[in-house]
């Protein structure tokens, strides 16, 4: 009940906040359908990643120019998606999905392999697609897109529904096998579920459920991937192989201390001790260079820009834009957590990048795509109260 | 909540429920963020000391700076080892990830036989200190080094490293008296100090370079270094410099060794020539000899077993360790313990019928001419060699004495000085008789022991040392090879040389001199031939060791014998007579009578070493022995 009049104390605010600002500003920004705040946020990380990228790379410059032009194209589609109606993203939704999936079953068929796994689909001279990023965005879109149009809470024929859509997808990509993905995939689609509202009676059983099928769930792991966890419980187990990314990268941050080493003075990081340090591993450059200040910016970072999305969730207002909105936002924040958890030792090694720091080209994309149909869903809510 | 069961959908509700699941959320995601820092404050405040030392430990490393070996030179300062910059292969067995694929590459990249594959992989094997450099290969020739560093990426623990090895100018002439160095082995490995001889190699195996190894290795430095994951060095935080060896100035000559060498002419045998006043040696050859620097570099199995199945031994220094009997180069020492003990005097005759009897015995004990001498005295005895007369002196002097007086010339112990893996020999006592066979001492060993036979066994070096002692009046010097260590002389006075010899009356030195220098200028002189010409006054004494020894009245052909059944050729001389300068010893294996053979030789040594010309040419002193074939018998 105190809850409820938390919510209800917070009902009128998002409807006041644009209206507070500078009346010729929020003509613009309404024009453009941005979110001023977010934007703003998004553009110091990326800056802030830029500057960790430069010093992560070994100081090459043409790294963090081919990262900035991806950050340019991410820009790009997210202005362009925020210009989207969130009524056509509703409209599109099964069909994005649908390609998704079918692209992910091409994959499975004829795949390009690269490292290990079978992620990309390539049509020769043309494109070197990861069908698996489209569905961080399409597996959200096609959830809230199912449970917009149904009586919420959900109800058990609706849920059967929801853990098919979510449960395809995510059993391909974790075959290719890409667990740090289809991780993510699951998120987005449990969060729009979530936040439709299931039932705590379900939560409960779901997580028993889970719990008992984790055994299952072992025995169906990669090697490699059953070696991640085990690395994980003890990674002085292995100290040269496959512990040793773990042992380097908290060595990494803890020997920053409070105030770090300075910008590209890291040891760890500059004389190659650690692995992927320019991609999955790049906090433990930024905990060694720049210390636990830096780090505390930086998640306190990230969780304005989470908690300012979930503001403009929360102000939308239809469900389907709220659930999608949400989803997006919550997922983000799992690519925060899972990335520094793994890199900070708490937990297992998953290839989870972070977000809009780490070097990467199509996860900047989706991510920056995800900010734009954020901005969308506020930018294009009806400016008056229901 | 029972509204859950309309059909209609409730926005009003919808948003109800999402803003109490948002809310949550970010509840949950406040959390999860204070975990986080909770876990970074942990790492980065609490445990920040353990990973700043951990993180140091993975930049920082040590690297052992090795010293450079000292230098040795002669007596003249021509140098003997030197130190030749050399490229090396070295694995550091930690940092080379796969081995195996690692040893593989190598394999193909330089071209490597399966037997050298076969010996690095047991070198990379083999027991060494964590992040310690193993020595996979010495002395890369340019091809390779330009292979190994255009391949380096691949390579991960492999370094090419640059090093001074050491190179032997003369090594065939100088092996045995200077030794060689080698690679460190497993045994030496465990014994050695891990600090001083880190980031080195080699160590002396014998030799000089052995005898001398604390010496002429010096100190290790140590630089502190930072390097990167693959341990490839970035750039130096600190350094200790190493402590270079010292170098060493030998009493060898060079000439005279490398004359001493040419004498021997391949033949097996033994040269040592020592300054008498001082000990100092000056030749100490062992023939034939070998090429030292193949130990150095690592020698391959087939060359090291062509070598230790070699029935011409070139490894065994015979200098040192080759047990020879001393035949009748012994007589003049015999001939002074006599005098000392009173069963001689220097003009008291005896009548030689050719051969010698003990009392209650009819077993006759020859003269090596075989109708005899007859009357010879002292100086007489020694010049001709005669038998007979020793066999008297032995037997009245007794085992006992004469044990007693050859020792104190140092016969049957170690007289060297720094003189690595000497032998003692033998001088045999009743006590050693008991000892080795459990049996008593019969007279007639007594006589064998009088003319230099039986279990009397000597080494060139004792031979010369006893000669520099007998020339020197009884004055002890203990040979040496080096003379300065560093800038700092040898001590003159060395520890624990034996007692001076003392004789009632010095003149009896004279005479035994003055039949010395009969044997080379005496018209009866066992080495007369060997005398001609001399310009200065000389001592010597020849001998011949049975390497086979006679029955009863058989007598000895040369040349029926197989060449290795025929005596060694033995001589010993000083020069000159008045003040001596030098003191030699010569044995020639197999040659036959001494004074054919070994006279020549020490007279070349003599001459050399005294006359201060150009150092005579071996092959004309060869040509003239060659036409000298009138054999003059004797032994």
């Amino acid at each position: 009940m105190a809850l409820m009049a938390l919510t209800k104390g917070l009902r009128a605010r998002p409807v006041k906040a644009p209206e507070s600002g500078i009346s010729r500003r929020k003509s613009l920004w309404e024009r453009t359908h941005l979110d001023p705040w977010l934007l703003l946020l998004l553009l110091v990380l990326m800056v802030s990643g830029l500057a960790v990228l430069f010093s992560a790379s070994g100081q090459r410059i043409e790294v963090v120019m081919a990262q900035g032009t991806r950050f340019l194209v991410g820009v790009v589609v997210m202005l362009v998606l925020a210009q989207v109606q969130p009524v056509t993203l509703l409209r599109w939704a099964a069909l994005v999905y649908g390609v998704g999936l079918l692209m992910l079953v091409a994959v499975e068929l004829v795949g390009d392999v690269g490292m290990g796994a079978k992620r990309w689909l390539v049509i020769p001279g043309v494109v070197r697609f990861q069908p698996s990023e489209l569905m961080k965005l399409a597996m959200p879109l096609m959830l809230a897109a199912w449970l917009s149009r149904r009586q919420l809470p959900p109800r058990w024929k609706d849920i059967i529904v929801c853990g098919v859509l979510l449960g395809l997808p995510v059993m391909l990509i974790a075959k290719q096998p890409d667990l740090g993905t289809s991780l993510l995939v699951a998120c987005a689609g449990v969060f729009v579920v979530l936040l439709a509202g299931l039932s705590w009676r379900f939560i409960a059983f779901l997580s028993v459920a889970a719990a008992s099928a984790l055994p299952l769930l072992w025995m169906n792991l990669h090697n490699y991937q059953r070696q991640r966890v085990l690395t994980f419980l003890n990674p002085e187990s292995d100290p040269l192989g496959a512990g040793w990314n773990i042992i380097q990268s908290t060595t990494a941050i803890g020997s920053g201390g409070t105030w770090g080493k300075g910008w590209l003075q890291g040891t760890q990081s500059q004389l190659e001790f650690l692995p992927e340090r320019h991609t999955d591993f790049i906090v433990a450059v930024l905990g060694e260079e720049f210390g636990l200040v830096g780090m505390l910016l930086i998640l306190i970072l990230y969780l304005l820009i989470v908690l300012r999305g979930l503001w403009l969730a929360m102000a939308a207002h239809e469900t389907f834009g709220r659930l999608l909105g949400g989803s997006i936002i919550l997922t983000f924040f799992i690519y925060v957590f899972v990335n520094v958890g793994m890199v900070s030792g708490i937990l297992p090694v998953v290839g989870v990048p972070l977000p809009l720091v780490s070097y990467g080209g199509t996860s900047s994309v989706t991510l920056l795509a995800g900010f734009g149909i954020l901005m969308s869903i506020h930018g294009h809510r009806r400016l008056l109260p229901r | 909540m029972r509204e859950r069961r309309d059909t209609l959908k409730n926005p009003e509700q919808e948003l109800r429920i999402f803003r109490v699941r948002a809310m949550l959320a970010a509840l949950t995601i406040l959390i999860l963020a204070g975990l986080l820092s909770g876990r970074l404050v942990y790492l980065q405040v609490v445990q920040h000391e353990v990973y700043s030392t951990r993180s140091e430990k993975n930049r920082v490393r040590v690297e052992p700076l090795p010293p450079t070996r000292g230098l040795i030179y002669d007596r003249n300062g021509v140098l003997l080892a030197e130190n030749r910059p050399t490229y090396n292969l070295t694995l550091i067995r930690e940092r080379a990830g796969n081995l195996d694929a690692t040893l593989d590459r190598l394999q193909e990249l330089l071209e490597l036989s399966a037997e050298e594959a076969e010996g690095f992989r047991i070198r990379a094997r083999q027991p060494q200190r964590p992040f310690q450099p193993a020595l996979l290969m010495s002395d890369l020739d340019e091809t390779q080094i330009a292979r190994l560093a255009v391949n380096r990426h691949r390579l991960p623990g492999v370094e090419v490293e640059a090093q001074l090895l050491r190179y032997y100018p003369d090594s065939r002439i100088m092996a045995h008296a200077l030794g060689y160095v080698g690679r460190i082995n497993a045994e030496e490995m465990r014994t050695l100090d891990p600090g001083r001889y880190a980031g080195t190699h080699f160590i002396g195996k014998t030799g000089v370079e052995r005898y001398y190894e604390d010496v002429l290795h010096g100190q290790a430095g140590l630089r502190q270094v930072e390097t990167n994951a693959r341990g490839r060095v970035l750039r130096e935080l600190g350094r200790t410099d190493p402590v270079p060896g010292q170098n060493l100035a030998l009493t060898l000559d060079r000439e005279l060794q490398k004359l001493a060498y040419d004498l021997l002419d391949g033949r097996r045998g033994s040269i040592v020539a020592i300054v008498p006043q001082t000990g100092e040696i000056l030749a100490m050859v062992s023939a034939p000899g070998f090429d030292s620097n193949q130990f150095v570099t690592g020698i391959d199995f087939a060359s090291y077993r062509a070598l230790q199945e070699d029935i011409d031994l070139p490894l065994f220094n015979r200098a040192i360790r080759g047990q020879y009997p001393p035949g009748s180069t012994i007589k003049p020492f015999l001939a002074l313990a006599g005098l000392v003990e009173g069963v001689i005097t220097p003009d008291k005759t005896i009548n030689d019928p050719g051969f010698y009897q003990l009392p209650n015995d009819s077993r006759r004990y020859r003269n090596w001419l075989r109708w005899g001498h007859g009357r010879v005295d002292m100086e007489r005895s020694i010049a001709v060699s005669n038998n007979t007369y020793y066999y008297s002196l032995a037997h009245e002097m007794g085992i006992d004495r004469l044990h007693e007086h050859m020792t104190a010339f140092g016969f049957g112990q170690r007289v060297g000085h720094d003189v690595f893996g000497e032998s003692g020999a033998l001088m045999p006592s009743r006590d050693w008789k008991r000892a080795r066979f459990n049996q008593p001492w019969y007279p007639g060993e007594t006589l064998s022991v009088g003319i230099g036979q039986g279990y009397w066994q000597v080494t060139p070096l004792q031979l010369a040392t006893a000669t520099a002692v007998l020339a020197n009046r009884g004055q002890w010097v203990k040979p040496r090879l080096a003379s300065l260590i560093g800038d700092e002389p040898v001590e003159s006075e060395l520890p624990d040389t034996p007692g001076n010899i003392h004789v009632q009356n010095d003149v009896w030195w004279d005479r035994v001199f003055s039949g010395m220098e009969k044997v080379l200028t005496g018209s009866e002189g066992t080495a007369r031939r060997t005398g001609v010409g001399l310009e200065y006054r000389m001592a010597g004494k020849s001998g011949t060791a049975q390497v086979f020894s006679l029955g009863q009245d058989q007598r000895y052909n040369a040349e029926e014998l197989a060449e290795r059944l025929r005596d060694h050729a033995l001589f010993m001389a000083f020069a000159p007579l008045e003040d001596p300068q030098i003191a030699v010893s010569v044995i020639v294996e197999n040659a036959g009578g001494g004074s054919t053979h070994a006279a020549h030789l020490a007279r070349a040594m003599t001459d050399a070493w005294l006359l201060e010309e150009e150092a005579p040419d071996a092959d004309e002193i060869r040509e003239a022995m060659d036409s000298d074939d009138s054999v003059v018998a004797g032994n």
